[in-house]
């Protein structure tokens, strides 16, 4: 400690020095606050390899959104797709788009980015055979259920709906009419990869090479990967800072401890047992800030018992049986916002979110509630169990929490328990395989900011994610009308309509909205989140 | 002497199999761990099966765990599931946590001993007491209460270590962290030299040793201490294996990548190479250190012989 203390003394000192002699031209500043400074930040280790299509987790999210950039992205303080690479996309019906992106983006490697770069990476994720994680996110594409059907072999290799028409032009053609597909296209998945991606494949998962405002610099798996500012970078969102040091931390309750030993610049997950410290500790360094994630609690309509007429009272009941409120405060100290629709209040009021919109079924009513689950006949079994995975993310606390708000609005000791399962994976696996009786945590992170992805792919009739399998004919039909609505205010407003079935039958209970939270030293500044709870690196400035 | 090696050796085996498979079968029956690897979203069902064939976990049980063993003796412990080698994760991981292992064996051996021959020497006297006492209340709190006092004392209000070890994790940020995953284990070694050093004391070796005349520093190293640490010698060679496997806690409060984070980490993901590969190891240092140990016996007691 006290040798590092000398060493920063004498770094700032030549600093200094620099400073003093250099001659006066456009320097901003003088010390690290020229941008040159590097920023140290707490990190997971990602759970899939490094590849823009196979990353599904935050912590191998935050990495590609370093040192990639799409068509599009998301605006980190408002969250509206804006043009990236490319220089427009057209569409006149709705289902064939014409893509132009612009001429001069090169990755970091000094490899040019061209349309070729685009199609080839949106094929190679398609691919059956690459084993991408993300490949259904290509699945609008016409020709994907070819080259990624869901039993046997593949009988094609690329996409039918793509097709390159010179260096800076492409064409995709879908297989239904999807209006809001090229707000889509900000997500990492769609990413353009370098040649050196497929000609060395290992070499390049060592050490990824992207065409984002960063360059890996080192990367050591599982402990540290070193970014540094790639000076090369031709977009407008180039880093403030001269680079990011992503450290893993085996735990974040020690990024917590080192924060405050002054050890790390930034811990982007602080932990839950130091939410109540974290104001008094860091005061305006501390940011809680709304992400794009909802909590719900899912029920099984594959079983008949939770399917037959008069259990939409039932769940009614229990949605009013539980205090929002009182555990959003009590348990999370705030980091969370008690849900009245199921989307996001990131989404904004233009983007589909609507406070209130499921209405008084989101209420906390216990004398109604009581009423409620007698009327549908009463809960199936006598007894409603909570899973929930009892390895990460402690879900004991709340699970019990709202199982005694139920238990004590229908005043009823036994009418709901918590029902612990080992592992994420085993949890997951019984979920998927529609194993699971009662009710089970339920939560969906967005993958873009749009209404159609906090709905579609969670309550559509055998949508991937709809693990109860709720199936209303309603809903699928508003969702279909919306996604062929060419003007967004329309489809957005339809897409509300079908969310009003969803407050009719209740499929899933909405319980808060999550913010993401996060703490920062006093050597660094401007410091944010963004929609997805991910801090915005680039804008970090060194003090 | 060469025969008892031999036996011992070739008693290794069931036990290696016995044990590897046991985990092999404890990691299989926690589910599908596929379902894992996509996040709050369901696989999609033809990357599951291809990710499941790549894996080999489409092949029943007893034909993974046949394929598994051929494949660890040609030295491929196979591939974890973020891509990376098994081998490649070991050679990261190990190398960290021996480090850690030999600072706390060292800080077992010096402290341990020295206090234990210390009070075992003036039985009864104050020292003996205070010894005793602070013994008692390090083995009675819990390494995580000691870890995480001493991490928040010196690095966050003193500043005088870090409170978390960098991903090179040298010896000498290894101090403090050996010493509390030491910590209970040392207690014990002082309170094991201080019982056999005191019954020793009285036996009819020593007594002759001081009525040669010998000084009493070599009464004490040469002929008290070599016989009395016997039964050390056997709690510490075990604790070699058990310091490996059960630092989980004090790598996870000092984020020290070794061993036991990668085993947390495997069990957290369910991925049964990385745990099977890791524990396999860990299985043959807990063996190799006990036979270590059982000849280290013939060394201090030349009374002991292998037939």
């Amino acid at each position: 400690m006290r040798g590092a203390t000398h060493a920063k003394w004498a770094a700032g000192a030549v600093a200094v020095a620099l400073a003093a002699t250099a001659c006066g031209g456009g320097g901003s500043g003088g010390g690290g606050g020229d941008g040159s400074g590097i920023v140290s930040s707490s990190w997971g280790d990602p759970q899939n390899p490094l590849e823009p299509a196979n990353t599904n987790e935050v912590q191998g999210g935050k990495i590609l959104d370093m040192v990639f950039r799409g068509l599009k992205r998301y605006d980190p303080k408002t969250g509206e797709a804006k043009d990236m690479i490319a220089d427009s996309i057209d569409t006149k019906d709705a289902q064939n788009f014409t893509v132009k992106i612009k001429d001069d983006w090169k990755f970091s490697n000094g490899e040019k980015v061209t349309a070729k770069s685009f199609v080839d990476a949106w094929n190679y994720g398609a691919n059956l055979k690459n084993n991408q994680k993300n490949a259904y996110f290509f699945g609008y594409i016409e020709g994907y259920d070819k080259v990624h059907p869901e039993t046997g072999a593949a009988s094609a290799q690329t996409l039918s709906g793509l097709k390159v028409v010179d260096d800076t032009t492409f064409t995709v053609k879908l297989s239904q009419k999807f209006s809001t597909w090229p707000d889509t296209l900000g997500y990492p998945a769609f990413a353009p990869l370098p040649k050196a991606f497929y000609d060395d494949h290992d070499a390049w998962l060592k050490k990824p090479v992207g065409n984002g405002p960063y360059a890996v610099d080192s990367y050591t798996k599982g402990s540290k990967m070193a970014l540094r500012k790639w000076d090369g970078y031709p977009g407008d969102d180039k880093a403030q800072n001269g680079g990011v040091d992503m450290n893993v931390y085996t735990d974040n309750n020690t990024a917590y401890t080192d924060l405050m030993a002054g050890n790390l610049d930034l811990v982007d997950d602080v932990p839950a047992s130091q939410l109540s410290n974290a104001k008094n500790d860091l005061g305006d360094r501390y940011i809680n800030t709304p992400a794009g994630i909802i909590q719900t609690l899912a029920f099984p309509f594959y079983d008949s018992k939770w399917n037959k007429p008069g259990m939409e009272k039932v769940r009614q009941g229990l949605s009013m049986a539980i205090n929002r409120e009182q555990i959003t405060e009590g348990i999370f100290q705030k980091t969370r916002t008690p849900a009245t629709d199921w989307t996001s209040p990131v989404l904004g009021d233009d983007g589909g979110y609507k406070d209130g919109l499921c209405g008084d079924p989101c209420k906390y009513d216990a004398a109604q509630a009581k009423k409620l689950v007698a009327e549908g006949g009463g809960i199936p079994g006598g007894q409603l169990k909570i899973s929930y995975n009892a390895d990460t993310g402690s879900h004991k606390e709340w699970v019990d929490a709202v199982c005694n708000s139920i238990n004590k609005a229908l005043g009823n000791d036994k009418a709901c328990v918590g029902n612990p399962i080992g592992t994420f994976a085993d949890f997951r696996s019984k979920a998927s395989k529609q194993q699971l009786d009662g009710a089970w945590r339920s939560g969906w992170q967005m993958d873009y900011p749009l209404i159609q992805n906090f709905l579609q792919p969670t309550y559509y009739t055998d949508a991937p994610s709809n693990d109860g399998k709720y199936d209303s004919k309603d809903f699928d039909k508003l969702v279909d009308q919306a996604n062929a609505q060419t003007d967004k205010a329309k489809a957005v407003s339809t897409f509300q309509d079908a969310e009003k079935v969803l407050a009719k039958d209740m499929p899933a209970i909405p319980l808060w909205y999550q913010n993401g939270s996060a703490g920062y030293s006093d050597k660094v500044s401007n410091v944010a989140l963004n929609q997805f709870s991910v801090p915005v690196y680039n804008e970090i400035k060194v003090n | 002497m060469g025969r008892y090696v031999i036996r011992r050796l070739l008693q290794m085996i069931p036990v290696f199999f016995g044990a590897t498979l046991l985990i092999f079968l404890m990691v299989n029956v926690m589910g599908d761990p596929v379902a894992g690897l996509c996040g709050d979203r369901k696989c999609d069902p033809a990357t599951a099966m291809q990710l499941k064939k790549e894996f080999g976990l489409d092949k029943p049980v007893w034909q993974q765990y046949l394929t598994y063993m051929g494949n660890v003796f040609t030295g491929d412990f196979g591939t974890a599931f973020n891509g990376q080698k098994v081998t490649e994760l070991m050679s990261a991981a190990f190398p960290v946590t021996i480090r850690l292992t030999i600072v706390a064996i060292v800080f077992e051996i010096v402290i341990g001993i020295s206090l234990g021959v210390l009070t075992g020497l003036r039985r009864g006297r104050p020292i003996d007491t205070v010894v005793l006492l602070v013994t008692l209340v390090v083995i009675s709190v819990p390494t995580f209460v000691t870890g995480l006092v001493l991490q928040l004392v010196l690095g966050v209000q003193w500043g005088v270590i870090k409170p978390s070890v960098s991903s090179e994790a040298p010896f000498n940020e290894l101090l403090v962290p050996g010493l509390v995953l030491a910590s209970v284990s040392l207690a014990y070694v002082t309170r094991l030299t201080r019982t056999s050093i005191a019954e020793n004391r009285r036996a009819d070796y020593v007594r002759t040793a001081i009525a040669k005349g010998l000084p009493r520093r070599r009464v004490i190293t040469r002929h008290l201490l070599r016989n009395s640490l016997i039964p050390v010698v056997t709690f510490i060679g075990t604790d070699v294996g058990a310091l490996m496997g059960g630092a989980i806690v004090t790598e996870r409060i000092f984020n020290i990548h070794g061993v036991g984070f990668q085993l947390y980490q495997g069990i957290l993901r369910q991925s049964t190479q990385t745990v099977v590969g890791f524990v396999t190891v860990l299985v043959l240092v807990f063996l190799v250190a006990n036979l270590i140990v059982d000849l280290l016996y013939a060394v201090l007691d030349p009374r002991i012989r292998y037939a």
